[in-house]
């Protein structure tokens, strides 16, 4: 079992995705998805990739709410900035945070939020310290950008994949 | 997209409304590019289209074919999959090719390298897997 599908959940979601793409679930579609999902899998197994696991899927699905409030509120934080006539006094620039979590898909999954949150960006990671390198478009605050992004997301990333 | 007069009233306003936030926020990113100082600071802007502007349109699209088909339409939602898996990755290509240029022509408003550096690649040059 193990070895003919190594991957169940991300074969589940390639099914799922197949089915969306052709937008039915007769017997066929199953079937051809099921095969296509199978063979894709074992292509992502052959790259050998690093080992890791959700642990807590139900915290991953409150997380992803939580992101999307936050990207929502963002962007209207960054039309602010943008649409601001006068060029105030905003500083922007680049911050360190060194972080405590090692899991790879956590670290992948932090790079995605804080670059998808408009007014911040993942530029670097440095896995001898274990810090990563932001720029932030409103840098208003460093401890409160640090507080935020170690306390409102690698906090919760931690708990789903560590 | 013939049928669009069939929209019923309730359905067309928020599709309408939907629609024109997208576009709003696109159009802002887009201002962005121009108003904004530095290229790390018009690396910002276009987020605004690919985040909340892109989940606008697409919730107006969902709306309206659900309602027009009198059935649930969802590839929407790998639309949206596939925009928040692969934009962030762009950006960073492009963050980290600034900083990359930057750094080799010394300039002062940037970070320096850090002091210890590894050659192979690291995690957050991986996708996550899908």
């Amino acid at each position: 079992m193990k070895r003919w599908l190594p991957y169940p959940l991300l074969t589940a979601a390639l099914v799922a995705m197949w089915l969306l793409l052709t937008e039915s679930v007769a017997l066929g579609s199953l079937l051809m998805g099921g095969v296509l999902a199978t063979v894709a899998v074992w292509g992502f197994a052959a790259l050998d990739p690093p080992g890791g696991r959700l642990k807590r899927p139900r915290a991953a699905v409150a997380l992803a709410a939580l992101v999307m409030g936050d990207v929502a509120r963002s962007n209207l934080a960054v039309v602010k900035i943008i649409l601001n006539p006068r060029k105030t006094e905003r500083v922007s620039g680049f911050l360190h945070i060194p972080l405590d979590m090692r899991a790879p898909y956590g670290l992948a999954t932090l790079a995605c939020i804080i670059t998808a949150t408009p007014g911040t960006i993942w530029v670097e990671y440095n896995s001898a310290n274990n810090t990563i390198l932001l720029h932030i478009l409103d840098l208003v605050d460093e401890s409160t950008w640090i507080d935020t992004i170690k306390g409102r997301y690698e906090k919760r990333l931690m708990e789903i994949f560590e | 997209m013939t049928h669009l007069a069939d929209l019923p009233v309730w359905a067309a306003i928020p599709v309408a409304l939907l629609l024109l936030l997208g576009a709003s926020l696109a159009l802002i990113g887009s201002i962005g590019f121009v108003r904004l100082r530095s290229f790390y600071e018009r690396v910002h802007a276009p987020t605004l289209g690919t985040t909340m502007g892109i989940g606008s349109v697409l919730l107006a699209s969902m709306l309206c074919f659900t309602v027009l088909q009198s059935r649930l339409v969802l590839h929407e939602i790998l639309i949206a999959v596939f925009m928040i898996v692969t934009t962030p990755i762009t950006l960073m290509l492009l963050a980290r090719a600034a900083l990359y240029r930057d750094r080799s022509e010394g300039s002062d408003d940037v970070p320096a390298a850090p002091p210890v550096q590894t050659g192979a690649p690291s995690a957050q040059d991986t996708a996550p897997p899908v």
